[in-house]
């Protein structure tokens, strides 16, 4: 992690580290914190407590998104005294609907010029966001709002697993995933589990992400904490819960990031430090039914 | 039996949905309600989560509408662009349960600030689906506690156009969806009136005077000819949110 993040992502870089609600990959983001990474346009969907937690340490000059809160709990605080008080730094914010989001991705993994949507009518959003532009349809009388493509320079995904060459496997909400991989121009994988090339190539409708487009591999277990991956471990709720009056206070947050970010010299002693914890997280098993992919010989 | 004002809101919201097909979910509080509904009159009830599930059984309340217990069990689970342009934007979905931090008289709700845009007095998260969900669905329900700075006359900043200025103006647009149908409230339900589309109150929860309503609404609010009194919570919808939904008491306190 630690020479992926020193090599692939630099200061000023635009980055996509992406993941809805499941597989949003703190380790990562807790990386680019210790690396101490500046001016950084971040972009997400959802910016929850990973973005909370840079935009607190200062890496973040800009935030383009759709939905900045704390999922299920409320606000995201330091998000809110950046953009309400300029604090730790002012933060410029490019926002957009989830759809827009998601179209903006979709156009840059295309390589499309824009990305139309049905949506935007009578809200506020595309004055507060000149980018949301309307245009006629060159077919018929309508109207309809598009968005520009999102191409970041760098797109950091969590998946359950990948082989060494990058290919990758995700499942249960896959998000944007695979649209913010296509878009970016270098891409970091950090999976839950390695596996041998033959585990993929066995079960191939699973794989969002070759690794065509694949720059780095790294395996970082619990590297999603306290959100969750899929059938590894579940949400950690309780935490997100916790970070609402963690984050209340600057001091608090900063005596935090102290402990769990700057303390630790990596995910593996953040996941001993947070052992007990994390194996309440251990789900049941729910196990689909093999498929038969067929065996087809000349 | 005892009940507090949270659990007679959800119970009612629930009720709300009788007749729907396929239901949008929304963060917060509607969550409780939908899955609410699904436990007890509607268990077709399709629930349709912006994170990427259709036909959602989520064996637990989830607390993020991104829990993994919305894909264990569901119909489908998708990448969030299939779930956007092919149920949403392709028209599959009857209604979207949406909550609100600000809802003005005609239905347009705002999760984005509270003040100016460029210098918010408060910022909340902003749109996620909303503004889309608010075009797309066939019709939407919104579930907001009552309060003056919750139901302005007109909101800071429009995320999710509702009625717009009220009349025709949403079918001048042309917006897809009907728009806001129902608010259901800690102390009230309102509904828009069919001409000017203002919201007006329909029905009062048990033991809730006028100027209570009054007092908590920032602007003139109209009261129906027959104003109604909302049926309290049953046993079952009582026991589902106690025991079954939320045992931590996080929404019907």
């Amino acid at each position: 992690m630690h020479a992926a993040i020193r090599d692939l992502v630099r200061d000023g870089d635009t980055v996509a580290l992406e993941g809805f609600t499941q597989l949003i990959c703190f380790a990562a983001a807790h990386e680019i914190i210790r690396q101490r990474k500046r001016d950084l346009t971040l972009c997400r969907l959802t910016p929850d407590l990973a973005y909370d937690q840079m935009i607190a340490a200062g890496v973040c000059k800009k935030l383009v998104f759709s939905y900045a809160g704390n999922p299920g709990v409320g606000s995201l605080q330091a998000f809110r005294r950046a953009v309400e008080k300029n604090e730790p730094r002012a933060l410029e914010l490019e926002e957009y609907s989830h759809f827009g989001m998601v179209g903006r991705y979709i156009a840059g993994a295309a390589r499309l010029p824009f990305y139309p949507v049905n949506s935007y009518v009578g809200s506020d959003l595309p004055r507060a966001n000149p980018r949301i532009r309307q245009i006629q349809s060159p077919y018929g009388d309508e109207k309809i709002y598009v968005v520009p493509p999102l191409n970041p320079d760098v797109a950091i995904l969590h998946a359950q697993r990948a082989d060494k060459n990058g290919n990758t496997q995700i499942w249960g909400l896959t998000g944007v995933q695979k649209e913010a991989a296509f878009a970016s121009q270098r891409v970091i994988v950090v999976v839950e589990e390695l596996v041998d090339e033959s585990v993929i190539r066995a079960d191939p409708n699973r794989t969002l992400i070759p690794d065509l487009i694949v720059d780095a591999v790294v395996v970082e277990p619990f590297g999603a904490h306290p959100s969750y991956a899929q059938g590894y471990y579940d949400r950690d709720n309780a935490f997100y819960v916790e970070w609402d009056t963690i984050a209340r206070e600057a001091a608090t947050l900063d005596a935090w990031l102290d402990e769990w970010v700057y303390g630790v010299e990596n995910r593996a002693a953040y996941a001993a430090k947070m052992r007990a914890r994390l194996e309440k997280l251990k789900p049941g098993d729910a196990f689909a039914e093999p498929i038969n992919y067929g065996e087809y010989k000349a | 039996m005892n009940y507090s004002q949270n659990e007679l809101m959800i119970a009612a919201a629930a009720r709300e949905l009788h007749g729907a097909r396929v239901a949008f979910v929304g963060v917060g509080l509607p969550n409780i309600v939908c899955n609410l509904a699904q436990r007890s009159h509607a268990p077709n009830l399709e629930l349709v989560y912006e994170a990427g599930v259709f036909g959602a059984k989520p064996a637990r309340l989830p607390l993020s509408i991104g829990d993994p217990t919305i894909v264990t069990g569901a119909a489908s689970v998708m990448g969030m662009p299939d779930l956007f342009q092919y149920y949403l934007q392709r028209g599959l979905i009857d209604v979207g349960f949406l909550g609100a931090a600000q809802i003005d008289k005609f239905g347009n709700i705002n999760t984005t600030v509270i003040g100016d845009y460029k210098k918010p007095k408060v910022r909340l998260p902003g749109s996620g689906g909303a503004a889309e969900i608010a075009v797309l669905c066939g019709k939407i329900l919104v579930i907001t506690r009552l309060g003056k700075r919750a139901f302005p006359e007109r909101v800071d900043f429009i995320t999710s156009p509702g009625h717009l200025d009220g009349g025709d103006a949403r079918k001048n647009l042309n917006v897809r969806g009907r728009g806001p149908e129902a608010v259901i409230t800690d102390l009230c339900i309102l509904r828009f009136a069919e001409d000017t589309r203002e919201m007006t109150v329909t029905s009062l929860h048990p033991n809730v005077t006028r100027d209570a309503v009054q007092a908590n609404i920032g602007w003139a609010v109209r009261f129906a000819d027959q104003v109604e009194t909302t049926a309290p919570p049953n046993a079952e919808e009582l026991r589902l949110i106690r025991e079954e939904l939320d045992p931590q008491r996080l929404y019907s306190r």
